[in-house]
């Protein structure tokens, strides 16, 4: 039973967006705070983005509180509001303001305390929540390309490191190329249907198609498809991960590894899904590519991490492979399937944020340091620190009873349900494989010779580790209270 | 026939033009053929019946970033020969991406003309080009349909505008700005001394 509620009128449009709108104004108002108070201003208008997205997820709870249950679509089609854009909201802000939080300490030590950086991460987040909400092709490219441009001058953000401006350069030249593709796809899909918007493109690809505009249906969304995986860095379009990863500030590869992954693996599963629904027995092409995208990146995921020795490389490759596992759920293309695909990031980004802070805090007196060897001997030093930082990793290669192994559980149960035993076969060897370079981290961790304490951390990150911790270990107690969300979630987009 | 015989007549020069401009050996002669085939193409657009498009290409890339090129093109001081060495040994590889590229194209447009189911959606989406002028029609749904994108794009632009000033502006030490209002407000019984020097002794 599938209802749509259609908003005709702007002002009630405007309602729909209240969080976007509250959003935008006040990133705007940071700005001109920072801009008139100058340098020196880092500080409030940190905490004055933090503010600004614990609002947005006020007034985002406000508009779940307000019956939104089914699909209800606003701006004449181009924004659409449902349990889904709104469950991945919830994460988007999360990750925004783990982000905001994590940064300050880093940002003044680092003398990099400019107040654009709270700024930017607060549009970047505003177009994840564009990107998540898109119902029409043209808002999914507008939200896309203002995350994009965001997180493009943030990787270069400290402009004065050559590794940092490379990194930036390298994002935004790869970035450009698969705007590039994703707009081929997109003109590709307006050229054979006639609309860009999702509703009608549905019904367009559910009718009666010759085969040449089916063919030309399949190379447009195979294009599109490319450009998303670039951006949730899933092979073969993940080269530019590991550079981008090792060369931006921390905090800002902390803000890469979750929220904009979020943002794209929702608009990967509303374009799939959501556009071409799999009926029983039917394979729709999409499955194909998404099957074979996922193999590749939980394989690569598992082996080029083996030799990493910066931690911030090792965990590319990681998230790299488990975009991999959160798109076996995806292949299968039911609601259980996409069900599993939102446990599994809301487990990822509690987990990977955990990891992040841990990162952070590995500064002694000298300055940062990114070697796994730099964490020889943590236990000795850091009982409590290190003990979180080997669950994490334990949750990550997916050990029960820790968070990661029910993420991984409830993706690959559905594949197993559509049929991809092979895929689900492959995902648990490369998994085992992974299992490797997390547990010879926790030997470091735990049996080689210490190698001297880290400095104390400030309060903010101890706060996120710890409900980062909470979460990984406590997940299989409370485990029905997320599967109720997700599930519900889920079910709005079928 | 006119109108045939100027289809022709521009996409030649665009055609033309745009190879002149990969191949031309002087950097500045590129940006001019650049320039060229965006004329061209305007041209073309004109004679689609969308004016509105036509006068956007020449005033926004011919007006403003063509000629931005050019004088970035004639301020950096790059060698453009040896640049161009490579091109040799790369030329398999993209003429190889060319063919697939071409070959695509053809394939993409072979069926749009089998699948007429979508004309007539296309005509119903484009606006009526006989009742409206481009601008117009543009005018009726950018602020109504399409307000939401419209908004979206400003913000983007908002976001190229501050990680410009991010990623380059810097306030370097013992540079005269001009401050206005410091300039206004200064005071004469402050700023100027009178004195009176004796014949032949100096201040």
């Amino acid at each position: 039973m599938e209802t749509i509620k259609v908003i005709d009128s702007l002002h009630a449009s405007l309602d729909l967006a209240l969080p976007e709108v509250i959003m935008a104004l006040g990133a705007m108002a940071l700005m001109m705070y920072g801009v008139f108070r100058g340098e020196k201003s880092f500080s409030a208008v940190s905490w004055g983005a933090f503010g600004l997205i614990v609002v947005t997820g006020l007034s985002v709870m406000d508009l779940a509180a307000n019956d939104i249950t089914v699909r209800t679509i606003g701006f004449s089609g181009a924004f659409v509001v449902e349990p889904f854009s709104i469950f991945l909201k919830y994460l988007i802000l999360a990750g925004s303001g783990a982000a905001v939080l994590m940064a300050m300490d880093f940002m003044k030590r680092e003398k990099l305390a400019r107040f654009e950086y709270p700024v930017l991460v607060v549009l970047a987040t505003l177009g994840m929540m564009i990107m998540v909400s898109a119902n029409d092709l043209i808002s999914l490219y507008m939200g896309l390309e203002l995350q994009s441009l965001a997180l493009y001058v943030l990787a270069a953000f400290n402009r004065d490191s050559l590794r940092s401006t490379e990194s930036g350069l390298k994002y935004f030249v790869l970035g450009a190329v698969s705007s590039g593709l994703l707009l081929y796809g997109c003109s590709l899909l307006y050229g054979f249907t006639g609309t860009t918007n999702f509703d009608a493109l549905a019904k367009v690809a559910a009718g009666d198609l010759s085969g040449s505009a089916q063919m030309g249906l399949i190379f447009g969304i195979t294009f599109l498809l490319a450009g998303l995986a670039f951006k949730i860095s899933a092979v073969p379009f993940h080269m530019w991960t590991p550079d981008v990863y090792e060369g931006s500030p921390t905090p800002v590869v902390a803000f890469f590894a979750a929220a904009p992954k979020i943002a794209a693996m929702g608009l990967f599963i509303r374009v799939t899904v959501g556009l071409f629904p799999v009926s029983e027995g039917v394979e729709q092409p999409w499955q194909q590519i998404v099957v074979f995208v996922a193999i590749a990146s939980m394989v690569l995921g598992a082996f080029a991490a083996i030799g990493q020795t910066n931690i911030k490389r090792l965990m590319a490759y990681s998230s790299i492979g488990h975009m991999g596992y959160a798109l076996v759920g995806l292949s299968a293309g039911t609601k259980e399937g996409v069900d599993g695909v939102l446990l599994y990031m809301l487990i990822y980004l509690f987990t990977v944020t955990g990891v992040f802070v841990c990162i952070l805090a590995m500064r002694r007196k000298e300055g940062m340091v990114e070697h796994i060897s730099d964490l020889a001997g943590m236990s000795q030093n850091h009982k409590i620190g290190a003990f979180v930082l080997s669950m994490l990793f334990f949750s990550l290669a997916g050990i029960p009873p820790l968070a990661g192994f029910w993420g991984k559980l409830f993706v690959f149960l559905p594949a197993i349900q559509a049929g991809y035993i092979l895929l689900v076969v492959i995902g648990a060897l490369a998994s085992v494989v992974s299992a490797f370079y997390y547990l010879r981290i926790v030997k470091i961790i735990y049996f080689d010779e210490p190698e001297g304490a880290f400095q104390p951390q400030p309060m903010a990150l101890r706060l996120i580790l710890a409900v980062s911790a909470i979460f990984t270990l406590g997940l299989t107690l409370f485990l029905q209270v997320p599967r109720e969300w997700t599930s519900f979630a889920a079910g709005s987009l079928f | 026939m006119l109108p045939t015989i100027a289809f022709y007549l521009f996409s030649g020069i665009a055609v033309g033009s745009g190879l002149m401009m990969i191949s031309a050996r002087n950097p500045v002669h590129s940006v001019l053929y650049l320039i060229l085939a965006f004329f061209s193409s305007a041209g073309l657009f004109v004679l689609l019946g969308a004016e509105f498009l036509a006068m956007l290409l020449v005033v926004v890339y011919v007006g403003a970033v063509a000629v931005l090129f050019l004088f970035v093109v004639m301020m950096l001081d790059i060698d453009f020969v040896q640049l161009r060495q490579g091109m040799m040994q790369n030329l398999p590889a993209s003429a190889t991406v060319g063919l697939i590229l071409l070959a695509e194209l053809i394939l993409a447009f072979t069926a749009r003309n089998g699948a007429g189911e979508t004309a007539e959606k296309i005509a119903e989406a484009a606006p009526m080009a006989e009742q409206t002028a481009n601008t117009n029609a543009l005018g009726q749904v950018i602020y109504t349909d399409y307000f939401f994108m419209f908004q979206t794009a400003g913000l983007i632009l908002l976001v190229a505008m501050i990680g410009a000033i991010v990623l380059t502006l810097r306030h370097r030490e013992g540079v005269r700005r001009q401050n206005i209002s410091e300039q206004v407000n200064r005071d004469p019984k402050e700023a100027v001394v009178l004195t009176n020097p004796r014949p032949g002794q100096g201040l």
